[in-house]
Parts: structure tokens; sequence; C-alpha cells
């Protein structure tokens, strides 16, 4: 099996202040790998170089294309890394009015993706749009209110609806359900395992909270000064750390 | 099915001045298609280390972990996984899962995960969940509002969905009642017959004397030097 | 003519800058060329964009019409036609058929232009994808890219919104199947005759932008497949010339609800009653009656 992400030494520097260095991994097609680390550890930073939406001083991203296999998405042309962003590719924000239009409907939010890839039958858009609120638990009768009007959970899970409307095969998460009410994280973490498995797909999530990758990564990677520290099968990392600081970070979280 | 050979241990603990805590060294074990094995031994002789070792829950320090053909102690993680979804079981003594979803999809979900339709899944969950008692009223709910009974049982439903060709099994009859305890160990039965390896933990006697084939004492599995 | 200024206002040196964009505009249609806008001697949303385009493109042989909205008598198109005489001494006309260089607000002549005639566009906000993405180097980017997508999502707005496109005027245009672009505010009754011989201009002097139709450039309105563009008028005749085919302005004629359709185009509805057409409402034509 090919893997659908391979990274090769990459690496982001902030002046002489390090975002993150060297860091490699094969992300397989279904594995979904969280990325852990205390705020500062360059896990967004490493987000946002492997999702083309920051450039790396040093390394690869190897994405495996429909058409021509494994591209490199930093050296591809910005065109390309933009097509893969609308298609092939989603990125689901901390802060779901960073990643909708709040001054568009529900339904026009998630019909974007499908007219920037040439979609022009209305009926035909609107009906997936629906299809994908109900997915996500959204009402049909809310398809035409703006997102200013939605809560927060229903903010982020439209959110999602609008990124995954396109059947993207790799989703970039960063702190998904930050934010949200204890109760409205479960309900999140519950709709994108079913996704993720029913569609699939492949994800990176950035989080700080342990919990979450626990329920939601196959794999974990854990992020210090912007190096990868350790990695490996998310319950092993969390149950029998081998490195110091992972150690540390997970005797640091309250039990309840 | 199950082949462990020359397997050792030690935790460090980095935050505390770097102390090394071996546990284990030497540890070697077989178990055939067909054949359930106790793990005995004292408290803390390392008989849960030992099955999350093979569940490539710790990380194993030295030797082999043959399952199948996959060795946990250098697997990669989707070879782990890939083992956990479609050969290797484990019922836990604690049930975890993601709140708010039912008991019903709890106990598919290891059916869903290796392919099997959504029909088909519900219909062996029901069927699993019928004959561990769990009332049916109880099945749209989630089981984390359950007893600790209840979530045992549901924990072991979700556990044998599956027919795992190697399963491990933590303490399967704690804390159930005798008709549940019978219902548990004919599942086991039936999972033996159908030729599945089983590794258990059983502090019931009479459990274990009538399911397993051998007991295994791990206390000869600790190091030496500690020892 | 004033002695006092340069031919039509402007230094040499500006009109050539200015028709460097223009002419940059015409080789890539429906492309916006950024240009060094002047402050011209009228407030900004008066049409300085358009002004200084046609200040660039003037000689001093042509004959200027200038229209706001169709008509040739309204405050605007008074004030800009008295700048030119003034500025470049040209000679002015209110017929179509008379004018080389024709300003206009808002609206394309009902008469179809020549290859030797020349259309200018006064342009408010020249960015069709401003709309929804406020930031200039993201619709650059959509530009560069042909990333439109967006332009539909306010078409579906529209549609969700209203149940049809509502979108009445400004209505996006794809040119040569190319680039999007804001045909000013026209309606969109006017959005076909886009496509005609005359070379057509748009200038936006507070954007500073510059953007241009070469004659019989392709102009495709955008739509959905299920909900087709459609260039829509008032549903009725002209009631001073009895046009059925012309746009339309409605006229309140008196505080209980007494109201005309009357042409838009001062000058087309002015030659169908020279020409003996009479509306509903209409009185046979005499010479200087308007």
């Amino acid at each position: 099996m090919t893997p659908l992400l391979k990274v090769n030494n990459l690496s982001k520097f902030y002046g002489n202040r390090i975002g993150c260095n060297d860091v490699s991994f094969d992300l397989y097609p279904g594995e979904v790998m969280g990325i852990v680390g205390e705020s500062g550890s360059g896990k967004s930073t490493l987000l946002n170089c492997l999702a083309g939406r920051l450039e790396p001083d040093a390394g690869e991203v190897l994405f495996h294309t429909r058409a021509d296999g494994l591209r490199d998405t930093v050296t591809m042309s910005e065109p390309e890394r933009r097509m893969l962003g609308r298609t092939d590719w989603a990125f689901v924000h901390q802060h779901a009015r960073d990643g909708l239009r709040m001054g568009v409907s529900a339904g026009g939010n998630v019909g974007e993706r499908l007219m920037a890839v040439g979609a022009r039958n209305y009926g035909d858009i609107r009906a997936k749009a629906i299809d994908w609120l109900e997915r996500v638990e959204i009402a049909e009768d809310r398809v035409d209110d703006r997102p200013s009007a939605f809560s927060g959970g229903m903010q982020q899970r439209l959110q999602i609806a609008r990124n995954l409307v396109t059947g993207p095969r790799l989703v970039f998460m960063d702190e998904p359900t930050g934010g949200l009410d204890v109760s409205v994280q479960a309900r999140l973490l519950d709709l994108l395992r079913g996704l993720v498995r029913e569609m699939g797909l492949s994800a990176i999530i950035v989080t700080h909270d342990l919990a979450v990758v626990r329920l939601l990564a196959d794999r974990l990677m854990v992020m210090k000064s912007g190096h990868v520290v350790e990695s490996g099968l998310t319950d092993q990392v969390l149950d029998d750390p081998q490195h110091g600081y992972t150690q540390l970070l997970v005797s640091s979280v309250l039990q309840v | 099915m199950i082949e462990i050979r020359d397997l050792s241990k030690e935790f460090v603990l980095h935050n505390q001045g770097g102390a090394v805590i071996p546990v284990m060294a030497g540890g070697s074990l077989s178990v055939a298609p067909g054949e359930c094995v106790a793990l005995v031994g004292a408290s803390g002789a390392g008989k849960s280390t030992l099955m999350r070792m093979i569940y490539g829950n710790y990380l194993a320090n030295g030797g082999s972990i043959l399952v199948g053909d996959v060795d946990l102690a250098r697997a990669e993680p989707r070879e782990i996984l890939a083992l956990r979804r479609e050969v290797l079981g484990y019922v836990s003594q604690f049930l975890r899962v993601v709140p708010r979803v039912p008991t019903l999809d709890v106990v598919a979900e290891p059916l869903l995960n290796v392919g099997v339709g959504v029909e088909e899944a519900h219909e062996r969950a029901r069927d699993l969940l019928g004959r561990l008692n769990i009332p049916e009223r109880l099945w749209a709910l989630s089981p984390t509002t359950f007893s600790g009974g209840e979530q045992q049982r549901v924990n072991i439903a979700r556990g044998f969905a599956h027919a795992f060709p190697a399963m491990l099994l933590d303490e399967p009859t704690a804390s159930l009642d005798a008709k549940n305890r019978e219902v548990v160990l004919g599942l086991i039965e039936e999972a033996k017959a159908r030729g599945a390896a089983i590794i258990g933990i059983f502090h019931d006697k009479a459990a274990r004397e009538r399911v397993c084939d051998r007991e295994v004492d791990v206390t000869g599995f600790a190091p030496k030097a500690v020892a | 003519m004033s002695e006092a200024y340069n031919f039509a206002y402007l230094d040499e040196q500006t009109k050539r800058m200015i028709r460097r964009a223009i002419l940059k505009g015409l080789a890539i249609p429906g492309y916006q060329v950024p240009f060094a806008s002047r402050e011209m001697p009228m407030p900004y949303g008066w049409g300085t964009g358009g002004v200084q385009v046609s200040a660039a493109v003037l000689t001093p042989e042509d004959t200027m019409k200038v229209i706001d909205q169709g008509a040739d008598d309204t405050t605007n198109a008074v004030s800009i036609r008295k700048f030119f005489q003034k500025t470049a001494g040209v000679a002015v006309t209110e017929r179509t058929s008379d004018a080389d260089v024709i300003q206009t607000r808002h609206r394309i002549p009902e008469e179809p232009l020549r290859e030797d005639q020349i259309l200018v566009y006064q342009v408010p906000i020249p960015e069709p994808l401003r709309f929804l993405e406020p930031r200039e180097t993201e619709t650059r980017k959509m530009h560069a890219l042909e990333e439109y997508g967006l332009m539909h999502v306010k078409l579906y707005e529209d549609i969700s919104r209203n149940g049809a496109i509502s979108t009445a005027y400004a209505y996006p245009v794809k040119v040569e199947g190319r680039y999007v672009m804001d045909p000013s505010p026209i309606p969109k009754f006017d959005n076909p005759k886009l496509e005609m011989a005359a070379i057509q201009l748009f200038g936006a002097g507070r954007e500073q932008r510059i953007y241009a139709l070469p004659p019989y450039t392709k102009a495709v309105s955008l739509d959905f497949e299920d909900y087709p563009f459609e260039a829509s008028k008032a549903d009725h005749a002209c009631d001073l010339c009895g046009c059925d085919t012309s746009y339309l302005d409605e006229v309140i004629v008196d505080d209980a609800g007494g109201r005309m359709f009357v042409c838009s185009d001062t000058d087309f509805c002015r030659g169908r009653r020279a020409e003996g057409h009479i509306g509903a409402q209409g009185a046979p034509f005499e010479e200087d009656a308007a």
C-alpha cells in the first residue's frame, strides 16, 4: 500500500526560532493521526505547512494525487495546490468563522466547494447541501439561515459539512473541538468518527486535548519545541509513554 | 497463533530521576488455535502488563510477540491497527467509548470496522445484547450511564461481536452474576470451538478451570535481578 | 473651449498613461488594469473613472454624447457634457448615431452601436467578487487562477432567498471564457448587448481600474442550468412611443398611484416618436417639445 501523504524532513523557521524541525512521517489511507503538544510546540506550524497554508523552509510534503501519484505539494504550482485545497484536501479550523462565510447561508456555504469544482445545477447543489446538513445533524429547514444564527457546535458541524461535501481524501483539523462545550464536543467526535469510517478519510488532527486524540486518532505524534519527540500508536503513546515530555504531558491531565 | 519469545520490558520514569523499573525478562508463551491459556500469578506479577504488550498497548523492549505473522514488538502502528481490527480482540475490564453513542452501535462498531453491513452488524449486536441480558430499552442509550455490571456486559458483547482468531480477555467474568457469567463462559467456549486462540486473566478459579486448557504463571517472567 | 485647460483637462502624460491601460485592457478582455487615477474636479461616484477614460480617447474632431440611466438631460450627464465642452471644445449631441464617444452611467443605448464608436462606462465597484471576498489580494489570485466558484455562490444565495436570480443590475459576465467581469450597474436587460460592434471601455476612478471589451467580444452572463439567465424588463410597452422591446423606467405621475412606463433611453424614445409611433399616454411628436 502506498502512503497518502509522505512527509520528509519538513522544517520551518521563523527567523532563528524553530517552528518545526525535521519532521518525517507517512500517513496511509484511512489513518487518523493526532499531533499533540503544548501551545507553541509547533504543531499548528506543522499542520499549516502540511496543508499548503505556510511555506516550509526545507523538506517535502508528498501527496498521492489521483492523476500523477506522489507529488511534492511544496514545489507544485499554486493553482494545483489550491485545486487540491478545494477537492482532495479539507481544512477544519478551530474557529468556525475562519472556515465559514458568515454572510452566506448554510446551503451556500456547503455548496461553495461544489460550485468551485464546476457544479452548475442549482437543484443538485441544494439537494447535496441539504443531504450534508442532515449528515452533520443540522435540520433541513436551517439551509437558508446564515451561520451567525447557529450555535458554536452547529457552526463547527457546518464547517465540517462544507469541507467534506466534495469527498476529500485528507482532512486537516486544527483543534476541531476547541472552544466547544464538552457535551457538544462528544457529539462532534462521534460524528467525525462515523464520517472517517464511512468515507475512508485520512485525517491529521492537531489538538492539545489528549482525550480527543484517544477517541479519534489511530496514531499520535508528540511535539515539543518544534521537534517530534515521540510517535506511535495512540493508546501505546498515552499508556506507555517513552519520552520524558510525553510522560509529563500524560501525567498532567486532570482525572475526572 | 500467538507466539511470544524472550520478551522483556522496563519502565523508565524520566520525571522521577530517570528511574528504571524492569518488569519482565525472558517471557515466552505459545497459544495454539482453539486453545485457551490462563495467566496466573500474584497481583502485580505482570499479568496485565503482558496482556497489554500482546495488544501493542505497551511497548516491548526486547523479544518478539507474534500474532499470526505480525510481530507486535516491531510492527508499524497501521499494522497493529489492522491486526486489532481483523485478528486480535481485547476485552478489557473497562468500557471506553465516545459518549452519546447508542449501545447497539457501540457493540456493532467492530463489525462495521471490518466491513460488515450495518443491518447484519446490528443483527449480531442485538443477538449478543439479548444473550447478555441487557434490556432492549437500553440499547438506544449510551452505555456511559449504565451500571458497572451492565457496562462490563456491553464491553463483552463488543469484544465478541467480531469472530477474532485471537482474543485477550481481562477478567471477563468479574462483577457478573451467575446467569451472565454462564453466558460469558459459553461465548468463550464457542470462540474456542471455532478455533480462536485465547489468553485470559481469570480470578474466578472455577471459570478458569472450566474454559482454560493451561495455566501460565507470569511470576516466571519476572526479571531475575529484581525478583 | 477654455484656453486655460489642456485638451480634455488631463495633461498629455496622464492621457498616455491611461491609453496604455486601455490598450492593455483591450488586449486582455475583462481583466482589470490598475491605473494611476487622478483627482478630477468632481466627486468620486460622479463618473471620475469614465471621465478620465473619455478624456484619454477623445480627439478634437469627435462628437460626444453623455447619458445617465439612459437620459441625456439628468444632472450627471449635463455636467459631464459641459465639462468636455469647456475643457475639450468637442461637439456634443444627444443622438446616439451621431456620437463618436458615448459616456454612460448604468445603461447601454437601445440603438445598436457601430464599429467606429466607443462606449465609455462609469464603474463604481469594478470587482465582481468583492461582494463575498473583501481581500483584494485574494480576489486578484482568484482571477489569476480562474477560481470563480464564489460568483455562483452569490447567485445561489439569490435563488435560495428569492426563488430566482434577483440580481437585476451589475450582473456578472464571463468574458471570452476567461475573466469574470462586472459590466457596471447596467440592468441585466442590457447584458446581451455587451456583445457589440463598438469598443467598450470601463473606468473606475476611485478604485483605479480600467477594463475593456474589444468589438464582438463574447460576454456570457453567469447562471445555473436550472435557473438560466433572463434579460428581464418591466412587462409593459413605453407609454410615450409604444415600444415593447426597450428598457423602461417607471415614473410616478401623481400622488394617487398614477404612473407611466417610459423608455429609459430618451434619445431612442424621441426617435421613435419622430417616426410617428405613439404610446398609450403619448401625444403626437413635436420638435423641441421635450
